[in-house]
């Protein structure tokens, strides 16, 4: 079966805030997010007939159901972290295709700044019968910094990839922020500052780390035919993939690879089209790391060449690989699981609604997102007709 | 002992030979008889080939730190930055997470692929954790 050109999406927005948002709540944020993405495809509340959400609060589908009034059909909590998202626009392309649905709302809200005195000091946070409580966290690892950096390190070892060539990523990444009003940090940065600045955790600067905020957004996704008369012209998913490889970062087969090698060659090969036909990459950048090995498992470069290849600011705006346009979760926003920010930006950039920051001609997008500890991964390509 | 004040493993069923034999300080790792190859972190059946004919056996507790970080942030309750954690490559195949002690925390001191030896850290009556050190 072809997929390609089989759904769109139709509508997508953010919160009308994001950034520090203390007075509202995760469900808040999805909902306002749902309403906005409907509103932006032309679509009603009442055309929904399938819910995907990935809150990590139980019964989080079924609660969110209810607290948008609607009775949906079909209805998905997958959740792989920060690339559930984009996971999800394949599961619900292949719900509309089985002809199970017909309009899927995908809908994130997360206050991952604000909502940091509600969790109180880190305990572990694992479930006890998890092998990380046992294996990973009496040996200090906990948040994200804490693994991803032991997975950079190596990379670093084995393939001669610098500091330098993550504070290309941060500083190109910024670059792009200062073109985007609603991006959190726009002061100039450059790649001393970032060198000079201080360690989270060794190889990891402070700025080689994403942004801790609040935020929400949402995606809608119909079918080909309902797409052709909605409000705004339609982002078709041409291709996607999804892959996952691990958990912990203990059971990491390789840690200088990640999943996204798999679903970046299944979503190429679903969309037929080659790595120099993509006019703008949007990817997970959790850490400058992240988004430095993605672009290689993605087949942009030779594996463990991404640092030479986005040296010399080749991702920032007047680069020829334009990255992470909306400043990505390094500068714009972040609020813990980011993918669907990836999303709406890859829907901004094909629709030409980016302003200062919009890629000339851009009609090809490939979005990835990364979730968990570089464990599972969601790679579409986007096209605009 | 002062109070231990760091996250404390609680052994699951499949666990528990792996903290027992920790306890006596010795290193067991669960070894496929079927694959003749160890694997870490244990559990009911070989990740291999799905077979349970597992058995525990010693390791020499030697191996090559394969990567670390130096935390700087209290990334974990109970731990004092800056501390480094660290996966060494064990000379019998896997791989597992660990602190590493006995060395100076910072950039200079420590590389990937340095020889390590495990060193223990009774953490209370049942659990001692096994930690790595520069080996020699």
């Amino acid at each position: 079966m072809d997929l390609r050109k089989r759904i769109a999406i139709a509508g997508a927005d953010e919160t009308d805030r994001i950034g520090i948002v203390p007075d509202m709540t995760p469900i808040m944020m999805q909902a306002q997010a749902v309403r906005n993405a409907l509103a932006d495809a032309g679509l009603q509340k009442s055309d929904v007939d399938a819910l995907f959400v990935a809150d990590p609060s139980p019964m989080s589908g079924v609660q969110l159901c209810e607290y948008l009034g609607i009775q949906p059909k079909y209805i998905d909590n997958t959740m792989t972290g920060g690339s559930s998202f984009v996971i999800h626009v394949e599961h619900a392309m292949a719900a509309i295709n089985a002809g199970l649905c017909s309009v899927a709302v995908i809908a994130h809200g997360e206050t991952g700044f604000s909502g940091r005195r509600r969790r109180g000091a880190r305990q572990g946070g694992f479930d006890s019968s998890l092998p990380a409580a046992q294996f990973e966290a009496p040996f200090g690892a906990g948040g994200p910094a804490s693994t991803y950096s032991m997975a950079a390190m190596r990379h670093m070892h084995e393939y001669g990839t610098t500091s330098e060539h993550l504070a290309e990523v941060a500083v190109a990444t910024r670059k792009w922020a200062q073109l985007n009003p609603k991006a959190m940090m726009r002061e100039p940065l450059s790649i001393e500052d970032v060198l000079s600045s201080r360690w989270i955790a060794y190889p990891f600067h402070i700025y080689d780390c994403c942004l801790v905020t609040d935020a929400g957004g949402a995606v809608v996704v119909v079918g080909a035919e309902r797409a052709r008369d909605l409000r705004k012209k339609p982002v078709w998913v041409l291709g996607s993939g999804e892959a996952t490889t691990h958990q912990s970062l203990l059971g990491m087969p390789d840690l200088t690879r990640t999943p996204a090698r798999y679903s970046g060659q299944r979503a190429f090969d679903m969309a037929g089209v080659s790595r120099a036909d993509i006019d703008v990459v949007e990817v997970y950048d959790s850490f400058t790391y992240t988004a430095l090995v993605t672009i290689e498992e993605l087949g942009f470069c030779e594996k463990g060449e991404g640092g030479p290849f986005l040296a010399n600011q080749r991702s920032a705006p007047g680069g020829d690989f334009p990255m992470n346009t909306n400043g990505g979760g390094l500068s714009y926003t972040h609020p813990g699981m980011y993918g669907m920010f990836i999303l709406i930006e890859a829907v901004r950039q094909l629709r030409g609604e980016c302003g200062e920051r919009q890629v000339a001609g851009a009609e090809l997008a490939c979005v990835n997102a990364t979730g968990g500890i570089l464990s599972a991964t969601g790679t579409l390509i986007l096209g605009a007709d | 002992m002062a109070e231990y004040t760091k996250p404390l493993p609680v052994p699951s069923p499949e666990t528990q030979p792996f903290w027992d034999a920790c306890a006596r300080r010795e290193l067991t790792l669960p070894f496929c008889t079927a694959c003749a190859q160890f694997f870490f972190y244990p559990r009911a059946f070989c990740p291999r080939c799905f077979g349970d004919a597992i058995e525990w056996r010693r390791c020499t507790g030697r191996g090559t730190l394969y990567t670390f970080a130096i935390q700087y942030r209290p990334q974990m309750i109970g731990f004092t930055p800056p501390y480094v954690t660290a996966i060494v490559q064990l000379e019998e195949g896997p791989r597992m997470m660990t602190t590493l002690v006995g060395v100076t925390p910072s950039p200079e001191a420590i590389r990937c692929d340095m020889p390590v030896e495990v060193t223990w850290e009774q953490a209370s009556d049942e659990i001692t954790l096994p930690l790595f050190r520069p080996a020699g």
